[in-house]
Parts: structure tokens; sequence; C-alpha cells
């Protein structure tokens, strides 16, 4: 990919990259009640780096991102399985999810549900397994 | 969940573990000495069962799988698995200490050969074990997956991937016959226990069905290609190339004899009948004669063997062919006299393993010390290697069936039992029954010279080394612990047959025949000196000539030469498997372009017959308007601007412009979403699309210059009509899904999602929560794939990296 020269563009993302961030955090976390999740959540986090690239070269997002995507994808799917063996281990069939109330001290009143930890490995995935192809493909002259 | 089920998944629990072990202790302790105490346990635990077996009790646990699928792991324990299971453990054990010595830790990869070899080890004690057909089928084919892995062990020789092929495809082929025929048994009989197969109402359903005769064939092609049956017995002497302890243990001692535990297993419901008496028992007299009429002409030691063990199992195959006419008789007497057959076959089979392993061992000494297996560069290795010299005499002379060793009284048995079989007034017998002794005569005098053939080629005659730079000696005590343990069992059985008999052979004859055995007790008693009987005398005539024949072999020995090499098994399968290969590569090529086009072109076809077709002959197709809402004025706007932008995709002339046309229509596609108040699957759609434009634009640096497509009219009219005929089919289905409702809607469950998933989102509880495991899947597909494109581009970019720096 060529250097990209544009200062305008370079602005505008920077400050758009930690919006957008922002928002897949909040679309990750209020999935429970209203629309969001793990997968969208993990889809437009992965925007937002893939703005990166387009802004910036590949090298200087890889040199800020040091971790292999591969390994996150890889990551994201024993977390889901892992949260089912969970349930297996407690008698109950695969993949059941739990939740409850508890009062925690800051938050109040707070549901705590085990399908949380199911979707983070959900949006794990989908993040590692999105950049693992885009990278490669845009890696590839 | 039982003790006996934890054993039999302890190997493969173990196995998990046998890499670390090798990874932390290896450069101190041999990796085998962990692994060695896992069949030691076991057989000590076995052990345990032989008071209650041999005293007439059966054992039958069930673990639960698939029960709505009636699959259950069920365990059956009776005196015929568990003298199975005693070989399997027992000869395990010994196999495994001697791979101790046999495989030296600092240059093989053991980690590999232990993980395998456990993994055969459960998949044959399961499979003796299981009752459910279907639960036998995946282990069994477990040993043959496992099996294939330990011939390709050395994986970079060209003939260890060349005999794991061959044995892969011939034993699956049979696997995959015999899974169908396990199948008609179960639609025969309702039922898949075998035990429940047994009872005399399932006989009596399965006997009458026209099913019957196929079952019995794919059952019998299973056990056949398994234990090395001619004609597929060419796999055995391939298999060879797999290191010494894994062909004494898999290739003589237990997985080639997983066929005739199936046959032994199955002749209660198949045996009495003439069919099964006269294919079992003549596949095993061929494969017999043929074994060791090619055995006499072996050069490798090795190879000699493998013939020897393809003709000891027709051997034992036949008896158990000959004891299955006993059923036919019903409870008399005369069905007694009949199933001696059946009990020596048990015996000839623990002999066999108790001799062949020792023998395989004592080969593997020899190639170890001298470096080679050639018969015609070994010899005078007497004085050097006195220990292994007399291993190889009780082993090589038990084979041959001479006295006092154990194999002298299974083959008097053998001759026993094939002159009654001629004997019997059933089956033809009167006419044909004279060839069964004949044969079995004949081809115990080439088990004599081969026996000989093994013992004096290697051990007498002129030094001929070909090893100079070491000096030949005997094995360390290590390697010899092993086949010295077998050959004093070799002894041992000889002069205590009858202990022998009550405790493991008895309890596994009536394993075999279980309705016999309540009628009443097999009375046999096993002694060195019967008289002057026939079978005497007939052990005099093979002992007579086969000396003979052994002292005068270079006169006859040329008449091998005249048998036709193109004839030979192993040319039509070698001839077949090219041509297969040949064909499949055409036939591939066709279809294959390598046009992505070319894909579409099949798969959207594929679609429209398909689904055209059902829609066509169900009369599926509704149109049903009187429900539906008013199109207000957004949903209009936003149709014609989705019908613009696919017809920009068609007339643009820039690829760019292309690509922002798809991106706007699926924009559109999700406006559509927030008009139905799909917030989620708006959302989705939305950064979906922003996702694949990207991406798009990132190929889009790559991709070749847009050009019209100057195609002819009949390539353009192929598209026209297939184009056209999806966009039909979409949209009548669409349409008619609205009109045609088969099934009450599911949606009311999920209505309850706070209470039940304590969500409010009702997709996200879905996802997560009540069709989790579809989630679980679904990433790990979207995983794989991500891993496929980054294989397939970094796989290009290597070779390219390559080929430039050839340049």
């Amino acid at each position: 990919m060529k250097e990209p020269n544009d200062v305008l563009i370079r602005s505008v993302s920077k400050v758009a990259v930690v919006i957008i961030f922002t928002f897949a955090i909040n679309l990750f976390i209020s999935g429970h009640h209203y629309p969001g999740g793990g997968f969208i959540g993990g889809l437009a986090f992965s925007s937002a780096v893939v703005l990166l690239f387009l802004t910036f070269n590949i090298e200087t997002v890889r040199k800020n991102f040091p971790v292999d995507f591969k390994v996150i994808a890889a990551l994201g799917v024993l977390i889901a399985v892992l949260t089912g063996v969970g349930a297996m281990l407690l008698g109950v069939p695969f993949l059941t999810q739990a939740f409850d109330y508890f009062n925690l001290p800051i938050f109040g009143k707070t549901e705590l549900a085990t399908a949380v930890l199911f979707d983070i490995g959900v949006a794990l995935a989908v993040i590692g397994t999105s950049l693992t192809i885009i990278m490669s493909i845009g890696d590839d002259r | 969940m039982s003790w006996i089920h934890v054993m039999v998944l302890t190997p493969f629990i173990f196995a998990t573990i046998v890499p670390y072990l090798y990874k932390k202790f290896n450069q101190k302790i041999h990796t085998g000495w962990f692994v060695f105490f896992i069949p030691v346990f076991i057989f000590a635990y076995l052990i345990t069962f032989i008071p209650e077996i041999s005293g007439g009790n059966t054992f039958m646990k069930i673990l639960p799988w698939l029960p709505s699928y009636n699959i259950d792991f069920a365990i059956y324990m009776d005196g015929l698995s568990l003298i199975f299971a005693l070989l399997i453990a027992g000869i395990g054990a010994l196999v495994v200490l001697y791979s101790i010595y046999y495989m030296s830790k600092d240059r093989e990869a053991l980690h590999n050969f232990y993980v395998y070899l456990l993994m055969f080890m459960g998949a044959m004690l399961g499979l003796v074990f299981s009752d459910n057909i279907f639960v036998l089928y995946v282990f069994w084919e477990m040993t043959s997956v496992s099996s294939f892995l330990l011939i390709a062990y050395w994986y970079e020789r060209e003939k260890s991937k060349y005999g794991a092929q061959k044995s892969m495809l011939i034993t699956v082929f049979g696997g995959l016959a015999m899974l169908a025929g396990l199948i008609m048994l179960a639609m025969m009989s309702d039922t898949y226990s075998i035990r429940e197969m047994l009872t005399s109402h399932n006989l009596e359903a399965i006997t009458s069905n026209t099913l019957f005769l196929p079952a019995m064939i794919l059952i019998l092609l299973g056990a056949f290609t398994k234990s090395a049956q001619f004609p597929f017995s060419i796999w055995l002497p391939d298999a060879m190339e797999a290191p010494t302890p894994i062909s004494a243990y898999l290739h003589s001692a237990t997985m080639v004899k997983a066929g005739i535990y199936l046959v032994a297993r199955l002749t209660p419901i198949f045996g009495g009948t003439g069919e099964w008496f006269w294919i079992v028992t003549g596949v095993g007299l061929v494969t017999l004669l043929y074994g060791s009429v090619n055995a006499v002409r072996q050069t490798d030691l090795k190879a000699l063997l493998a013939y020897s063990t393809i003709s000891q199992l027709g051997l034992i195959m036949s008896l158990l062919g000959m004891g299955s006419g006993a059923l036919y008789f019903g409870y008399g007497d005369e069905s007694f006299i009949y199933a001696t057959a059946i009990f020596a076959a048990i015996f000839h089979l623990v002999n066999h393993s108790t001799f062949k392993g020792c023998l395989f061992m004592v080969v593997g000494i020899i190639d170890h010390e001298t470096g080679t297996r050639d018969l015609r560069k070994l010899g005078g290795l007497m004085h050097l290697m006195p220990i292994s010299f007399t291993l190889m005499i009780i082993g090589g002379f038990s084979m041959a069936g001479l006295p006092p060793f154990n194999g002298f009284l299974s083959k008097e048995l053998f001759f026993t039992a094939t002159l009654q079989a001629a004997n019997m007034s059933i089956f033809n017998l009167a006419n044909l029954g004279f060839v069964i002794p004949v044969i079995a005569w004949v081809a115990s005098i080439f088990t004599f010279i081969y026996s000989m053939i093994l013992v004096f080629k290697t051990f007498r005659g002129k030094h001929r080394f070909v090893r100079v730079d070491k000096p030949v000696h005997e094995a360390p005590f290590g390697m010899l612990i092993s086949p010295l343990i077998l050959a004093i069992l070799v002894v041992a059985i000889f002069f205590f047959p009858n202990l022998f008999s009550k405790y493991f052979l008895l309890p596994a004859w009536e394993g075999v025949l279980p309705s016999l055995a309540q009628a009443g007790e097999l009375s046999i008693k096993l002694s060195p000196w019967h008289g002057w009987t026939p079978e005497l005398i007939m052990t005099l005539g093979v002992v007579g000539l086969g000396i003979l024949m052994y002292l005068y072999i270079r006169k006859w020995y040329r008449i091998y030469n005249y048998y036709p090499q193109a004839l030979t098994l192993n040319t039509i399968y070698n001839f077949s498997l090219e041509n297969m290969e040949v064909l499949s590569k055409k036939a591939t090529n066709k279809y294959m372009t390598g046009f992505i086009r070319d894909y579409l072109v099949y798969i959207f076809a594929f679609i429209v017959v398909i689904v055209g077709g059902v829609f066509w002959t169900f009369g599926g197709f509704t149109f049903d308007v009187s429900q539906d809402a008013d199109i207000n004025i957004y949903e209009a706007g936003l149709v014609i601007a989705m019908i613009i932008s696919a017809v920009t995709v068609l007339f643009s002339k820039s690829r760019l412009t292309s690509i922002l046309a798809i991106g706007a229509l699926g924009f559109l596609v999700s406006f559509f979403f927030v008009l139905f108040r799909a917030p989620d699957l708006a959302l989705t759609q939305l950064v979906v699309e922003t996702v694949t434009t990207v991406l798009f634009l990132l190929c889009f640096y790559h991709l070749p210059e847009l050009r019209k497509e100057i195609g002819k009219i009949p390539f353009k009219m192929t598209n026209a009509i297939i184009s056209i005929g999806v966009g039909v089919i979409i949209t009548v289905v669409a349409l008619s899904a609205k009109g045609t409702r088969l099934f009450d809607s599911i949606s009311s469950y999920y209505e309850n999602s706070y209470e039940l998933a304590g969500a409010k989102n009702i997709v996200n509880a879905i996802l997560v929560d009540f069709r989790g495991i579809d989630t679980m899947l679904e990433i790990l597909v979207l995983t794989m794939a991500g891993l496929g494109v980054y294989t397939l581009i970094k796989l290009r970019m290597a070779r390219r990296d390559k080929n430039e720096g050839a340049e």
C-alpha cells in the first residue's frame, strides 16, 4: 500500500478511532439488554483498526498493536468452549449459562451473567479473525 | 461409568500427557518407562476378573453416551473379550518394555511413537469390550488409523508411506463394508446391542430376513481385510515398514486378530449356516496355503514373518469356520465334537501371539545388532548370539508344530478339527470335505519349511556379515526380557495346558458359543500324547517331508519363478491405484477450472435446479397479499435507491464504482432493518458492510483492470439464464415464505428471555444462551476460515519469494 499523505484524514481518524473504540466497547457491554453484543462489538473494534490501516501504513499499526491476531482468534474460541466446559464441571449440560444479581460497592445492584464471558470469547474470535484476514490481504504485495 | 470404562479410556488420557513427559524427562529417562506402567496396571486389573469369568459370570456395564439415539458405551466382558484384553495388555507391556531398548531415546521421535501406541491400545481394548455396534465400529476404525500412523512412523521413507497408505485403503474399505453390514443387522433385529441380537426372538428375525446374506458378506469383508485374509492380505507385508515392536504388537499379536474376534463374536448369529461355514473355512484355508507357500520364498526376515502371520491367521479363521458347524446340530453330542474346532481356534490364537511375538522380537534384535534382515546376508550367528538363537528355536519350532512347545498342541487340535470337518454330513461336505485336511496338511509342510529357514538360515552356516564397522554381539539384557517371557510361556503352556485351558480358553469358548455352554460343558483333555492317532501320523508326515524338502530346497525352489509377475495381487493393486488416480485427476480437472466464475455458475445452477425443482414438484408457490401493510414512502424510496445501485453495478465502467455501488446496496438494506425495527440486525449489517467495503478497497490494488467481457453468445446466454433463474427463485421463495406456515412459530419461547436468561435483548440472549452451541461452532468456523485465508496468502507469498530467490 502506498504511503497515504493526507493530513485531513489523519487528523480526523486520530480522533475518530478513539470514538469508535469507545463505541465498540459500549456496544459490547450493552449487548445483554440493548442492541449490541460480542459480534457487533468485535466487528466495530476491527473496523477502527482498519481505519488505522487506511490512514497510516500497516507497519505502524503492527508496531502499536504488537499482538498476533491469530492467537487472539484462537483464544476467543478457547474461552467460549471453556465456559461451556465449566458448566459441565458443575454438573449441568454443556454451555448452560447462569446469571444472578449482586450488590456491588459502587455499581449498586448489578446483574452478573456467565453469558458475558462467552460473549468475550465471541468478540475476541471475531476481532482476531477479521484482522488476520485483513492484515494478510493488506500485507500481500 | 464403571472402572472398566476408566480402564479403556486410561490409555487415551495418558496419551495426552506423553508429549509433556517426553519434553521434560527424555534427556534422562526413556519415555517408554512411563508408558510401560499403563499396560502393566491394565493387565493386573484384568487378572482380577479371571476367577469370576472362569466361574461362568459375565459383566455388562453401560455408560450412556447418546441416549436419544440408543447409542451407549456399553461394555460387555466375557471370556472371549477378557482373553483378547489380556493379550492386548500383556503383549502391550512386553512390547513397550522391548521398545525402550529398541527405540533410541536420542534419535527417535518417541512422543509420537508412544502416543500412537497408547491410542492403539485404548482403541483395541474398546473394540473387544464394546457391545454397541457403533461404538465397536468407532474403535475398529481407530485401530486402523493408529496402525496407519505407526506404519508411517518413519514418514520420510517412501516405502513406509506406501505401506501405510495401502493398509489404510484396504482396512478402511473393509471397515466401511462392515459398518453397512452392522447397520443391516441392526435393521433386522431392531437393536444396536450384540447381546440383544442373540436373544432367540431376535435371532429368528435375523436368520429369516432376506438381508441375512448381504449383511454376512459385508461384515466378513471387514473381518477379512483386518485379519489380512486372501486376497486382502497384501497390506500386511508392506506394513512391516513399521518399527519392529509395532510389527510384533499390531501386525501379529493384536490388531490383525480383530477380524478373528469379530468372526468369533458373531458366530452365534451367523454360524450354523452353510454359507458362513464355507466362506469362513474356505477363505481361511486359502489364506493358510497362500501365506505358507509365499513365506518360503521371502528373503527378508520380517516379510517371511508377515506371510507366516497371514498363514496362521488363515488357520485360525478356518477353525472358526469349521467350528461354526456345531451350531447346526443344536445341543446334541455331535455339536460338542465340532465345537472343539472353536476351542482349537482360541488356543492357537493365544499360542500364535506368544511364539510370533517372540519371533518378531528376536528378528528385531538381529536387525538391531547386525543392521540387516536379509537372509542372503545373514548366517552363522549361533555362536555370537546364543540366547537369541535359543529363543528363535523355541518360537520357530512352536510355529512348526513340534513338541515340547505349545504350537504342537494346537496344531494337533487343528488336524483333529479338519478330520472331523471332513466327516460332517452337512453342507455338501460328504463330497468336498476331503479337501480340508489335504490343504491343511500341505500348508503345514510349508509352515515347517519356513520355520526351519527362519531358524537355521539365520543362525547356522558361514559368517556373512555386512556390517564390519561394529562387532556383532548378543543384545542387551533388557531387550531379551520380553522375548524370554514369551518363550517361557510357549514352553509352560505345553506342560500345563489343562490349567491354562480351564482359566483362559474354556471361558473364551463359552463366550463364542454361549448357547452351547448353557447346554453343557466341553470336556477336553489336552495332553501331548494321544496314542497313534491319525493326527500324529499327519504330523510325522509333515516333519518327514518338511525335512526332506528343506534339505533339497535348491532343487524345487525354481518353481516359484514360473508364476507370472503380472498376475500377483500387488501388481493388480498398484495398477488399479494408479489408474484411479489418473481417472479422478481427469474428472476433477474437467470441472475445477480455477475460475471463480465457473464455480459460481455451478453453485447458482445447483440452487436453481434444487430449490426450483422442489418448488415445482411440491407446488410450494403461494402469494398472499391480504395481510400486508401499506407501503410507505420511506420503503418505496429505499427500494428505488436499491434498484438504482444494483443497476449501477451492472453498467459501471470502473471497478471502483462497482465496489461503491455494492456497498451502497448493503447500507440501504440496513436502513430497511431500521425501518422494520431490528436494531441488532441493522447494526451488524452496517458494520459488516463497512468492513467488507474496506476489504474490497484493500484488494482493489491487486485486482486486474476491469474490462468488458466480450464473450460468445452461448456464454452470455448461460449467464443470463442462471442470473435470472436465481433472481426469480429467490423472489419466489421470499414471497411464498410469508404465505406458508408449516409449523407453529417458536418465537414465543424466546419472549421470556428476561426471566430465562436475564437479558432484555432477545437477539443476544438467543446468540449466547439459547443457541449458544450454534454460536460456538460459528466462531470456530470463522476462525478456521480466517486461518485458511492467512495460510493461502502466506503460502503464495512464500512460494513467490522462493521463486524470486531462484531467479
